[in-house]
């Protein structure tokens, strides 16, 4: 069995026989502003991106803006892409991370917290909210690895990601000594990155 | 292990405030071994992404890439950013970036740097002789810095002419009310100001005061007209690199 790696194997189903597009090379045709690469590149990895947007942002709306806004900054920004530092997928799900916490941390920083109860007294790794939960092996394989961490690991990683809290947030979240979440998130991204062969 | 190593998970997945991104930044400049885990531990987060997967809807296809139309790709980035033109340039060396961004400009910044229209790359109208000269001076040093949505500051600065000049590039306008001013700290006086800067995206700027003395420069957002001294947390800090 291949290790999973993001590396140029973007597309979200691999498996259907279609050779998936080499997201490297679209973006690096986008940084030379080719709109059609663009459009492929968007085309491959949209459900990823809106996807994880939404998870972070939760509202429907914000999360159209915040994919918009992302997929705007991957094409100002795409010639300073580096593949030396990482697969394209990763930076591109890191642009659209970054711009997804800068969301939540702004303008609805006080809406959010009202629902931050609730979130947090739900088992990080269901997803409630999301539209659909792919079923790919991949994902299957993600799960297992999840399932490796300790619960507080899985729980500082989820709150971090997903919740796009900060460390510090996570260790009032889970009761920890201020200063320890980080190890916890550190330690379970590298225990989930050997898991799944990431970058070996 | 180092207690600043120990960020590079947090670092990774955005679990940090903007004062410890710029700390670890800075570190993560000097510390190879973490820029390979960070950018390991962003991979492994994309998968962690995969797990959910959400289609948007396809109106939003249409607006992304009419979106993109108006919008300039960045060029990519090259060694040399300053005195490109100058023939037999002399190198430019590089300080350590102090960069240190409040939570509120950083959002106005990232913001408005995300929907930036196309500039030409120079609209610097009437250069003064005054800031080429500091640009091109044989001791001329220069610390460049780039804000989250794409613009960039550089300060350079000539201690045999005791002149500094501040140079930006797709700079985004300040906050509605509010201009940006630039310091320059001085040793025993703190933040002295230097500048306010005119609305403009590209533009270089002589700053007053003695250069040769100041150990860094720095820029904040201040109410329109300017302050005597910084009412608010620098949005960017550049370091002159003198050893105390």
């Amino acid at each position: 069995m291949d290790q999973i790696r993001p590396q140029g194997d973007g597309a979200p189903f691999p498996e259907d026989g279609v050779p998936p597009p080499d997201l490297a090379d679209l973006l690096k045709r986008a940084g030379r502003a080719d709109e059609k690469a663009f459009a492929h590149l968007y085309d491959a990895t949209a459900a990823r991106v809106h996807g994880l947007a939404l998870r972070v942002v939760r509202d429907p709306a914000q999360a159209e803006e915040v994919t918009q806004e992302a997929y705007l900054e991957i094409w100002r920004t795409a010639s300073r892409f580096d593949p030396a530092r990482g697969s394209a997928l990763g930076w591109l799900l890191t642009i659209t991370h970054r711009t997804a916490v800068d969301r939540v941390r702004s303008a609805d920083a006080s809406t959010r917290r009202d629902t931050s109860y609730h979130q947090q007294n739900q088992p990080v790794e269901h997803d409630t909210t999301a539209e659909a939960a792919q079923a790919s092996l991949e994902a299957h394989r993600v799960r297992s690895a999840m399932g490796t961490l300790t619960e507080v690991q899985r729980e500082a990683v989820g709150l971090a990601y997903f919740g796009g809290y900060t460390h510090t947030e996570v260790a009032k979240m889970l009761d920890l000594p201020v200063g320890t979440a980080k190890t916890r998130i550190r330690d379970g991204l590298i225990r989930l990155r050997d898991a799944l062969g990431v970058g070996s | 292990m180092t207690e600043i190593h120990a960020l590079s998970g947090a670092y990774a997945i955005d679990a940090v405030d903007d004062i410890e991104r710029a700390a670890f930044e800075r570190h993560l400049a000097e510390c190879a071994e973490c820029r390979a885990e960070v950018a390991s531990l962003r991979d492994t987060a994309a998968l962690l992404a995969g797990t959910t997967t959400a289609e948007p809807p396809a109106a939003l296809r249409d607006r992304v890439l009419d979106g993109i139309t108006t919008v300039r790709p960045l060029p990519p980035e090259v060694p040399t950013e300053v005195s490109t033109e100058a023939p037999a340039a002399q190198p430019v060396r590089r300080h350590r970036v102090r960069l240190l961004v409040a939570a509120a400009a950083a959002v106005v910044l990232v913001g408005a740097g995300a929907v930036a229209v196309t500039q030409p790359w120079k609209d610097e109208t009437a250069p003064l002789a005054a800031t080429e000269q500091v640009l091109e001076a044989p001791d001329a040093q220069s610390t460049t810095l780039e804000f989250p949505g794409g613009a960039s500051a550089t300060v350079t600065h000539s201690d045999d002419l005791d002149q500094a000049v501040l140079q930006t590039v797709d700079m985004p306008p300040p906050p509605e009310g509010k201009v940006y001013q630039v310091w320059l700290d001085q040793p025993g006086k703190g933040m002295v100001s230097a500048a306010v800067m005119p609305v403009k995206e590209d533009q270089v700027l002589l700053l007053e005061g003695d250069a040769a003395t100041a150990t860094g420069a720095g820029i904040t957002v201040e109410p329109e007209g300017g302050s005597t001294a910084p009412t608010s947390d620098p949005i960017a800090l550049f370091d002159f690199g003198r050893s105390a």
